[in-house]
């Protein structure tokens, strides 16, 4: 049975890019309700209970997140849509605001109106810069059709939104590097407490969510949260977005149910339509670049035998030692052709170009982690450098004042937990290794 | 290079903000100077911003430093931002990148001998599943082949003549 759609159900509509196809197509609709039939509190409790996550990657459940925020008298609050996306391997959001505009800018308007603020941005990454004049436009439409601006639909509730461009920094999708960020400084994480629902941007209370999360306030209000917790298992209720790429028939977005098996997701033609030529399933970070990679076998089934789902849980099955996480949903496919030794260090590479270089154990930690991955990966490292390796990754964890180091430090540990004798054979085959992959058959009892 | 259009434009930007938070204005203002200059920002520039950001001229130098998009050396009309990460990576960025050097005969950072062009390899721009690409201007150029890249190159070398 294909899986239901919440958020992509008319993105396949022409025109629905603009204001009059999307309100004809149930567009603004929980705008309505909300603001005529529902008060504030009435709009949280609903979040509430669909039980939805952070969609940007850590899963914290969003109406509790909104529920922290601090509302002294006579201060403004501010609602900021997380629209960075950075995260290797993630590019769901920029296809949420490229072909479905308006049904972000509703998920803003029912939000602020939830929180009571007055003003929205939308950090968006610098680089989607044609995507800047595409929500503009919404916004302006909009503005135009009563939906923003003063006094929203005789509700007395004003509301402006405001799309702000970052200029390339992976560390400003962190949520108080972010804030920095627009307040036009350096992209430095702040250190928490004071958590951005108590001091945030301007030192004003601020909830900052992605794009997705505030995309799914829409379905939620529309159908009410009970029945938006209906669907998904567990913990992970609704729907979420995957973007697939690496090595798949089919690289896309897609709308998943989270009660889809990893490999019906990889190998069934409704979504990533199997593996180009006949080629073996070697590995796969499920979750966006900072999630742990797992080598195909576990990757189908947990250690204990379980089929494992797309879903937070599941993926989640065994830990740091034999799971992994759902993460942003950028969901990275790799063929028995690819070499994880040179995957790692490409990594590395990006981690050391994106550490703010605030906290020692990152900004040098990340330098060591290329420097040594690139020695082995050009044929020159020996075995102690493997060990050097997840010595460094382990003082990096949990030593950096924002999550970025554990973000450069779990793909390195998992590289080496899972593929060790590939490291190894590196070290001893250098000259092979210069122009053969280790492949796939030394896996082969592992493999699909 | 700062027409009253431009210093316009860049003080207007600072209404999005509250009273006195004009300084959130200067990642959009800076963009706006060196999309309409020569893809790159002068420390002359960057002083004018300053002033009409009323900042000190240091915190547009620390910002504009920070943000890899921003270029303080002069680059080529055309800037080839080919991402070279993982998912990238897997579809062939290395090929794509090393046609291009190979074609303008330049290393990774450096401009074209005509001026024209400006290799600079970046990290993953959000375009993984439609692998390999970069990003030209405003835009992005997806599904890259070193057919395509030669077809692009000539299309920039003939506007620019
Ligand atoms: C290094 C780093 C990069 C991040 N990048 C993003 C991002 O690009 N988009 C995003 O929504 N969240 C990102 N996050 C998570 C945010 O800090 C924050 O948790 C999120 O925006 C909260 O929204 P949510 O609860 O709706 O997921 C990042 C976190 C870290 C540590
Ligand atoms: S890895 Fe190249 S766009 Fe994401």
């Amino acid at each position: 049975m294909a899986s239901q759609k919440l958020l992509l159900k008319h993105a396949d509509v022409k025109g629905i890019e603009t204001y009059d196809v999307y309100r004809k197509h149930e567009g603004y609709n929980s705008v309505e309700k909300a603001f005529k039939k529902m008060s504030p509190e009435e709009v949280l409790e609903e979040v509430k209970t669909s039980g939805l996550r952070g969609r940007g990657g850590a899963g914290f459940p969003t109406g509790l997140k909104w529920s922290f925020l601090a509302k002294p008298e006579g201060v403004s609050r501010y609602l900021v849509c997380n629209a960075d996306e950075s995260e290797p391997g993630t590019f769901k959001d920029r296809y949420l605001m490229e072909f479905l505009p308006h049904l972000l800018i509703e998920g803003l308007i029912v939000s602020s109106y939830a929180l009571g603020a007055n003003t929205c941005y939308i950090y968006i990454r610098g680089e989607y810069a044609w995507i800047v004049d595409i929500l503009e436009k919404a916004i302006e439409e909009a503005k135009a059709n009563g939906f923003l601006g003063k006094n929203i639909l005789d509700s007395g509730f004003d509301l402006e939104i405001y799309v702000q461009r970052g200029a390339g920094a992976y560390i400003c999708g962190e949520e108080t590097a972010l804030l920095e960020s627009l307040e036009g400084n350096r992209g430095n994480p702040r250190i928490k407490p004071p958590f951005p629902a108590v001091k945030g941007v301007w030192d004003c209370p601020t909830v900052v969510n992605n794009v997705e999360t505030l995309a799914a306030v829409v379905p939620i209000i529309n159908h009410g949260g009970a029945e938006y917790a209906k669907i998904g298992v567990g913990r992970s209720t609704g729907t979420k977005l995957i973007s697939a790429c690496g090595n798949i028939n089919k690289p896309g977005v897609y709308e998943i149910e989270m009660t889809e098996s990893v490999e019906d997701f990889i190998f069934s033609d409704e979504f990533c339509g199997g593996i180009p030529k006949g080629k073996r399933l070697k590995a796969c970070i499920p979750g966006g670049s900072s999630v742990p990679i797992l080598p195909a076998n576990l990757l189908l089934n947990t250690a204990a035998g379980e089929t494992r789902i797309m879903n937070y849980e599941s993926l989640n099955e065994g830990g740091f030692e034999t799971g992994t996480m759902m993460g942003s949903g950028g969901f990275i496919v790799f063929d028995e052709d690819q070499c994880i030794v040179k995957h790692t260090m490409t990594l590395a590479r990006f981690y050391n170009h994106e550490s703010c270089g605030q906290c020692s154990p990152c900004r040098e930690g990340t330098g060591w982690l290329y420097k040594v991955l690139k020695k082995i990966e050009a044929g020159h490292g020996e075995i102690k450098d493997i060990d050097l390796l997840w010595d460094i990754q382990r003082k990096i964890d949990g030593n950096t004042i924002c999550p970025l180091g554990e973000a450069a430090a779990w793909p390195v540990a998992a590289a080496i937990r899972h593929f060790r004798d590939e490291f190894e054979w590196h070290v001893t085959h250098a000259e092979e290794a210069k122009t053969r992959n280790f492949g796939i058959a030394q896996y082969a009892d592992a493999l699909v | 290079m700062f027409t009253d259009n431009l210093k316009t434009e860049i003080k207007a930007l600072t209404t999005k903000y509250p009273e006195g938070k004009q300084k959130s204005a200067l990642l959009p203002a800076l963009h706006l100077v060196q999309e309409q200059g020569n893809n790159s920002l002068s420390v002359e520039q960057m002083d004018v911003v300053a002033e009409l950001l009323s900042i000190e001229p240091i915190e547009v130098y620390e910002v504009a430093s920070f943000y890899t998009m921003f270029n303080l050396k002069p680059v080529g009309k055309y800037v080839l931002e080919v991402c070279q990460t993982g998912p990238c990576m897997v579809q062939g960025s290395d090929d794509i990148i090393d046609h291009i050097k190979k074609k303008l005969d330049i290393e990774a950072g450096e401009t074209s001998a005509d001026g024209l062009f400006t290799l600079k390899p970046v990290e993953c721009l959000g375009a993984c599943g439609y692998a390999p690409m970069m990003q030209m201007g405003k835009f992005y150029k997806e599904h890259l082949t070193p057919e395509k890249i030669d077809k692009i190159l000539n299309e920039c070398r003939n506007n620019a003549s």
